[in-house]
């Protein structure tokens, strides 16, 4: 089935790699059943922050999955060679990515057994609504499109012309899901954090810079271990999309701090007071908050410098800032941020426990097994190396 | 033992009508519309349902909670300690956090503290109805927005969007929590959101909600917002009255006399 037996043939680090896998996602799952039992009271929410790092998680992800439209519309699009040994990994990587999106809002939910219910009474005015179906419907996109492309390949003949219509239609789909993701937040009266008609744009800018950007860390990584090189051309260009992407999100971020600020609307800045200086003695993101500030003026030093990007040992460290800073801002600070203080002003503060971090990282664990077992069915078929 | 094909159809059916008959009960409250008028002999109906709270009168017994007892008994809301994880119908905060934007830095700290009642507002233009993907909370005819139990997935959206928060999770399982069950109503599972319903159980008996009915102070009017005549309009037209939020478009239907 789909090629499988090449995932499971592979040496001693190969396993490795998946046991050490397999058993952050064991000890997950038995703080999953723990969840199931005993409710959402095992984590670290309250009725003043309803969502916490699932959600945030979740919504970082979306950015993940939808940037693999930066590898995709060039080579489909535009014919640009150079991504032609990249695409596939962009494509497996957003459907791992999808998948992760799924389980998060899975674990988030306080009656899981009832989810299909969104589908059994759909319902158009509610943006999970259009959630559910646009990263489902991108999931079966991704799937159909490296699932068809990748067995052709095996066979050595061109892929049927039907995909052709079905990739250019991943391309605007990959914007909505991270559109529809952001008007989750963006419409809601009384949130004033997530108030902004630049919600949007500023989660596809910074999608589009975390992702490629995980991408060359990831390319690179399996050019050590497998010899698989998608070329230098393929990883400049890309580390260009990352520098335009980053300077987009932070310009993003500005007009939000200007409109914010001048304008002195107590209920708008209050968010940003709470995450950059604490509001009533409560900061515990401050720290956070900061880093991800400074790394963004780092990483944006190191990308708009020519000579730093095109060294690639300084270009991977690139990545790692440009990825922890974004992972910061929109995986922690910007869901949590927006229930802060609450809109009858309310600081509750929240911190992930350990249960709900373990669940977390047993998520994300899923998530990298299905890219080294994607990866690996991708790459024996292209190169036939083995282990 | 053999049941013929005939004999099974009539005991299944004749089973079915007894639970028809029974569902008349509040497990879907807002689901019974359309019954039996005979049932519903004395129920109260209203083109719109309002409350007007008269903030003096409430406040003038100090440290009452008579209309909070009473609701969260007749609803089984549990007491949960934790005032992170707390499940509450109505409640009572100071004016200052219930009319946020009413504060200034001069505002007379005996009004600043006056304690006033929050409850669900019942809003005419419920943002909490619009974000839920499940139609679990819906707003009736009559303005009660509704919430059904048993299809809530738990996905907290109505809680993100409700700019009072006035609706609460249950993080655990609540019924360890609650104090003195009350078998007439339904008890909640974990996982599930809830708030106050206006007692649209009791309405359907005739009855007035718990609070209305609670308070010695007569400070909580209910009646019908459409009724030129009713007690509501009546207070609305004579006195000068503010409601949370308003500025949200939500149309709050919860009146404060102030």
């Amino acid at each position: 089935m789909f090629m499988f037996e090449k995932a499971v043939v592979g040496g001693r680090r190969y396993w490795i790699w998946i046991l050490c896998l397999l058993a952050v996602i064991g000890l997950g799952f038995a703080a999953y059943l723990r969840q199931l039992s005993q409710g959402l009271a095992i984590t670290g929410m309250s009725r003043d922050v309803t969502w916490g790092i699932y959600i945030a998680q979740f919504t970082f992800m979306v950015g993940v999955a939808a940037s693999a439209v930066m590898v995709v519309l060039p080579y489909y699009l535009h014919n640009f060679k150079a991504f032609g040994k990249i695409t596939i990994l962009g494509e497996f990587l957003a459907i791992s990515a999808v998948t992760m999106c799924m389980l998060f809002i899975f674990v988030d939910m306080g009656q899981p057994t009832r989810v299909l219910n969104v589908l059994l009474y759909p319902t158009p005015n509610s943006l999970m609504f259009w959630d559910m179906l646009s990263l489902g419907g991108y999931l079966l996109l991704n799937a159909a499109i490296a699932l068809v492309t990748l067995s052709a390949e095996r066979k050595g003949v061109a892929p049927p012309a039907w995909i052709k219509p079905v990739i250019l239609l991943s391309i605007p789909w990959a914007v909505s899901i991270h559109t529809v993701t952001a008007f989750l937040y963006s419409g809601l009266p009384g949130r004033s954090f997530w108030m902004s008609a630049i919600l949007a744009p500023r989660f596809l800018a910074s999608a589009f810079a975390a992702g490629p950007a995980l991408l060359i860390l990831l390319c690179v990584l399996i050019r050590k271990l497998t010899h698989y090189d998608v070329g230098r051309e393929a990883i400049q260009k890309l580390a260009l999309i990352v520098t335009y992407a980053m300077i987009t999100n932070v310009f993003f971020l500005l007009m939000e701090v200007f409109t914010t600020f001048y304008s002195r609307l107590p209920e708008h800045m209050e968010h940003f007071q709470y995450l950059f200086v604490g509001l009533e003695g409560q900061d515990s993101l401050v720290p956070w908050m900061w880093a991800s500030a400074i790394l963004a003026v780092i990483s944006l030093v190191l990308l708009i410098t020519p000579g730093a990007r095109r060294n690639e040992k300084v270009l991977l460290w690139t990545c790692g800032i440009v990825f922890l800073s974004l992972w910061i801002d929109k995986g922690l600070g910007l869901i949590v941020g927006g229930f802060i203080p609450s809109p009858l002003g309310a600081v509750t503060e929240y911190a992930p426990t350990i249960p709900e971090v373990s669940i977390t990282l047993a998520i994300w664990a899923i998530g990298f097994l299905m890219v080294t077992v994607f990866y690996k069915i991708a790459l024996s078929i292209r190169e036939g190396f083995n282990s | 033992m053999i049941i013929s094909r005939k004999r099974f159809l009539q005991v299944t059916g004749a089973s079915l009508l007894v639970a028809a008959g029974e569902s008349r009960t509040r497990a879907f409250p807002g689901l019974a519309q359309g019954e039996a008028p005979a049932l519903r002999a004395a129920e109260l109906k209203a083109g719109r349902w309002a409350m007007v709270i008269d903030v003096a009168k409430c406040a003038r017994e100090e440290g009452c909670t008579l209309c909070v007892d009473a609701c969260h008994a007749t609803h089984n809301v549990p007491a949960i300690g934790d005032r992170a994880r707390e499940v509450k119908w109505i409640w009572k905060d100071s004016f200052h956090k219930v009319f946020p934007d009413q504060e200034n830095e001069y505002l007379a700290a005996e009004i600043r503290e006056t304690p006033v009642l929050a409850f669900c507002n019942h809003c005419d233009n419920p943002p909490c109805v619009r974000v839920c993907p499940t139609q679990a909370t819906w707003k009736r005819e009559d303005g009660i927005v509704m919430m059904d139990w048993h299809r809530c997935i738990g996905c907290r959206y109505c809680m993100a969007a409700c700019p009072y928060g006035s609706r609460s999770f249950n993080w655990a399982d609540p019924k360890p929590h609650v104090q003195k069950l009350t078998a007439a109503f339904p008890t909640r599972t974990k996982g599930v959101v809830e708030k106050c319903t206006f007692c649209e159980d009791r309405l359907g008996k005739g009855q007035l909600p718990a609070c209305v009915e609670a308070c010695p102070e007569k400070a909580m009017a209910f009646g019908d917002l459409l009724d030129p005549r009713s007690l509501v309009r009546e207070l609305l037209g004579s006195k000068y009255s503010i409601r949370r939020r308003p500025e949200l478009g939500t149309k709050p239907e919860i009146y404060y006399l102030v």
